[in-house]
């Protein structure tokens, strides 16, 4: 895997390859959502769109997720001034709330489903089944994002992040960051859109 | 399909194992998983002339039957078993063919095949790299494409057939197992084979794009990129933009067919029995297929303009016409692309007035497809032509670009589309501008590239016999097909002659089928010629055709990291060919132009 030219110093842009790769990944994700939420408006225009309440458990995990960037953030900042304690600290409280949102999403599933909102079968409809199809795959990336933060924090047990070390954390604090963005924009777009 | 890698890649190889990087690999990291983009690209291109064969002859099947309605097939029945039925050949898998013939050509041969061959084996050599930004993910993206390959190869063997409803796979015939026997497991098998192609696809499409904006050459400015370069670069984006929205419509779809869910489907009545569905829309699906299913036309075509955009100017000997006007009019193609998606929905019950926004958008695009065609023309124009294989079928492209895109103006017409849509001038007119024409670019491609993948140079003569047989059959098929659209002929039907407007058209469907069974006949000389070459062909020189871009200044067969030196300096724009007063009629990238004073313009003293 050692590839030799970047040692040869000749990036034409300033930014490492692999910090451009995840904001191209990041695009690519973005359209997704974005086929998905216009899917929604174009779809709910047409009529037969059942009207429910979103489950109330969805604003907590919002303010769930958006501790978990205070603390990826946070474990950033002490990588690069080389505290490695909090580092740490600052890592696993980011696994922990991230693994609370998605419990807190999955209790938002139970909620939806006592109201007889279901994501398929002869009762579903389109309103609710997007309402599954937005959370389950924001889940499914928060996930991948999961076990990204748990490889920076391998990593940092091992004290490979440091202030002379940050392109893992730094990859990793970006993508968390979005994916905490993503829910922020598909709470607010839910919230407008019903 | 793996083992014909082996061996191709291994004869390659050997002659220069004193390459100093090679020791530390064992033969898999070499030849199988290997992260070299070379040998990707060369995977890619293997696999894809597999799948075009595969998918050439799914073709002359269904051609057999329109060409002779009445004629009985035993003969095929030890390949196709059941799906001969009395000598005829099952109606349903002929859907299946059609539906078979389009996702293999769109997406395995010409996108992957097209775009992962030279995008994979010319961005590294022509921007002056060592490899692509991540060999690993490239290297993921070969077998995730590969997996892909398996899964749609193996839906060709299932007792209900492949998916059958179409490349486009419209629900709600392609969502309800019911519908159609295609639409079982072969369409299951369909959804999660493009799934994973998507995958592979956009893994590519960042390799790419990362690779052409980080790791450019020293001297190596946007502006100085070959033409080559900048088409892999937007289709890379294109991709990237697109492929995204098809995951979406496909995960929708698989929702649909496999968790119950009612996201295209409403109302429907199976059987007489209502089907429990409510509160979807089938316009929906087409609306986020076609988002995709559009800017794909210009991933098939854009990186055969950059090919030909290469070809053309080296074989012409004279520099490109209007090489900013080039990336201009790709830009404005890539722009354009996401904006016209709706022409494919004329008669899908939209609005009028948003059909006459949708007409306008597209037959914008005929204003720098005009522009590209007009500099190829002009580049050709009192060139001192030297007519390679490679450069047969890159004018031969220039030729079908224009005839195919002349019927793209009268389709893109939403009044005329409401008569021509669905009938076989819709299949004229796609198969000559993003068909037949990606095909001769990637031909045009093959042939030129060849000594630079294998250090051989591909048979000339062979190479004549297969371009004039596949340019004249190219036209024999898809002329007459225009006259049979415009009669109103449909597409997609198994049976014609039932119809008292259509039966006296027997001699014409023959027609096109013989000439379709002689064009595909002459693959087989391309494909001898090319197996022939790897190992028998004339050895080449490290720069044959005296070309400008920088792959010409790597060894015959370039090793682990392209340049055995340091990587080379980029001083000017690619294509100073016949330049007045030099010594020779092109001057590579590397030159500098302190040593080209006889020929330096008056701007270019300054930088002497």
């Amino acid at each position: 895997m050692t590839n030799p030219s970047f040692k040869e110093d000749n990036a034409t842009s300033g930014v490492h390859p692999l910090k451009f790769s995840l904001w191209l990944i990041i695009i690519s994700i973005i359209m997704m959502f974005a086929a998905f939420t216009s899917a929604y408006i174009v779809r709910r225009e047409e009529g037969n769109w059942l009207e429910f309440d979103l489950p109330n458990v969805l604003l907590i995990n919002t303010l769930v997720i958006l501790l978990s960037s205070v603390t990826m953030q946070w474990a950033y900042n002490s990588a690069r001034k080389n505290n490695i304690a909090t580092l740490k600290t600052m890592l696993l409280l980011t696994v922990g709330l991230g693994v609370a949102f998605l419990v807190g999403q999955w209790n938002a599933w139970g909620d939806l489903v006592q109201h007889n909102v279901y994501f398929g079968g002869s009762e579903s409809n389109p309103s609710g089944s997007f309402l599954y199809v937005l959370t389950g795959v924001h889940g499914f990336h928060l996930i991948t994002g999961l076990i990204f933060v748990l490889m920076t924090v391998s990593s940092a047990l091992k004290y490979k992040v440091h202030s002379k070390n940050m392109l893992r954390i730094y990859l990793c604090t970006l993508y968390w960051h979005f994916l905490g963005g993503l829910w922020l924009y598909l709470y607010i777009f839910l919230r407008i859109n019903h | 399909m793996s083992s014909t890698d082996i061996s191709i890649n291994q004869d390659v190889h050997h002659p220069h194992e004193e390459h100093d990087h090679h020791h530390d690999q064992n033969f898999f990291e070499k030849y199988i998983f290997s992260q070299d983009h070379k040998v990707i690209g060369k995977q890619f291109l293997i696999t894809g002339i597999a799948w075009a064969f595969i998918g050439g002859f799914l073709s002359i099947l269904f051609r057999l039957q329109l060409g002779w309605p009445e004629a009985t097939f035993t003969f095929l029945e030890p390949i196709l078993g059941g799906w001969i039925v009395n000598g005829k050949l099952n109606p349903e898998f002929y859907l299946a063919l059609v539906t078979m013939h389009g996702t293999i050509m769109v997406f395995f041969v010409l996108t992957a095949g097209l775009s992962g061959t030279f995008a994979n084996f010319l961005i590294p050599l022509q921007i002056g790299a060592r490899d692509m930004a991540s060999g690993f993910m490239n290297m993921l993206s070969y077998w995730i494409f590969f997996l892909s390959s398996i899964v749609l190869f193996v839906s060709l063997f299932l007792e209900s057939g492949p998916a059958a409803g179409g490349w486009t796979v419209y629900p709600p015939l392609s969502a309800l197992p019911q519908a159609i026997e295609g639409s079982k497991g072969g369409m299951t098998m369909w959804l999660i084979s493009m799934a994973l192609f998507i995958v592979s696809q956009l893994l590519g499409g960042v390799n790419y794009i990362t690779t052409v904006i980080n790791l450019r050459t020293k001297g190596m400015s946007m502006t100085k990129l070959p033409l080559t370069v900048w088409a892999f670069f937007l289709t890379a984006i294109l991709g990237l933009l697109a492929f995204p929205v098809l995951f979406s419509a496909a995960l929708l779809l698989i929702f649909d067919r496999s968790f119950g869910t009612s996201f295209y489907l409403s109302d429907i009545f199976i059987g007489g029995a209502a089907l429990s569905n409510t509160g979807g829309s089938p316009i929906l699906f087409q609306h986020l297929f076609w988002f995709l299913g559009h800017p794909e036309v210009y991933i098939v075509i854009m990186p055969a303009f950059g090919i030909v955009s290469e070809v053309i100017t080296t074989n012409a000997r004279k520099p490109i016409f209007g090489y900013r006007a080039m990336i201009g009019s790709l830009i404005g193609i890539s722009v354009l692309s996401f904006v016209v998606w709706a022409h494919h929905m004329f008669v899908s019950g939209m609005n009028p007035f948003l059909g006459s926004v949708f007409m306008f958008l597209t037959l914008i695009i005929a204003v720098p497809s005009a522009v590209k065609v007009f500099n190829w023309i002009a580049t050709l124009w009192r060139g001192n032509i030297r007519f390679t294989a490679a450069m047969m079928f890159a004018i031969g492209f220039v030729s079908l670009f224009i005839s195919g895109g002349l019927t793209g103006i009268i389709l893109g017409n939403s009044a005329l589309d409401i008569y021509l849509h669905d009938t076989y001038f819709v299949v004229a007119h796609f198969h000559l501008v993003m068909g037949a024409a990606a095909f001769f670019g990637m031909f045009a491609g093959v042939y030129h590239w060849f000594p630079k993948m294998f250090g051989r140079l591909m048979d000339e003569k062979l190479g004549y016999v297969h371009f004039w047989l596949t340019f004249v059959s190219v036209y024999l098929v898809f002329m007459p097909m225009h006259y049979l659209g415009i009669a109103g002929f449909p597409r997609r039907y198994y049976a014609w002659t039932g119809f008292e407007t259509f039966n006296f058209f027997t001699d014409m469907n023959t027609f096109i089928s013989i000439a379709a069974i002689l064009g595909f006949t002459a693959q087989f000389i391309f494909l001898f010629n090319f197996i022939y070459s790897i190992f028998r062909g004339r050895r080449s020189t490290a720069n044959p055709w005296h070309s400008n871009t920088l792959e010409w200044t790597t060894p015959v067969l370039p090793g682990h990291g392209n340049w055995p030196g340091p990587l080379p300096t980029v001083y000017r724009w690619p294509y100073d060919y016949s330049k007045p007063g030099a010594a020779e009629d092109y001057i590579p990238q590397t030159v500098p132009f302190s040593q080209t004073q006889s020929s330096n313009l008056p701007q270019e003293r300054d930088l002497e």
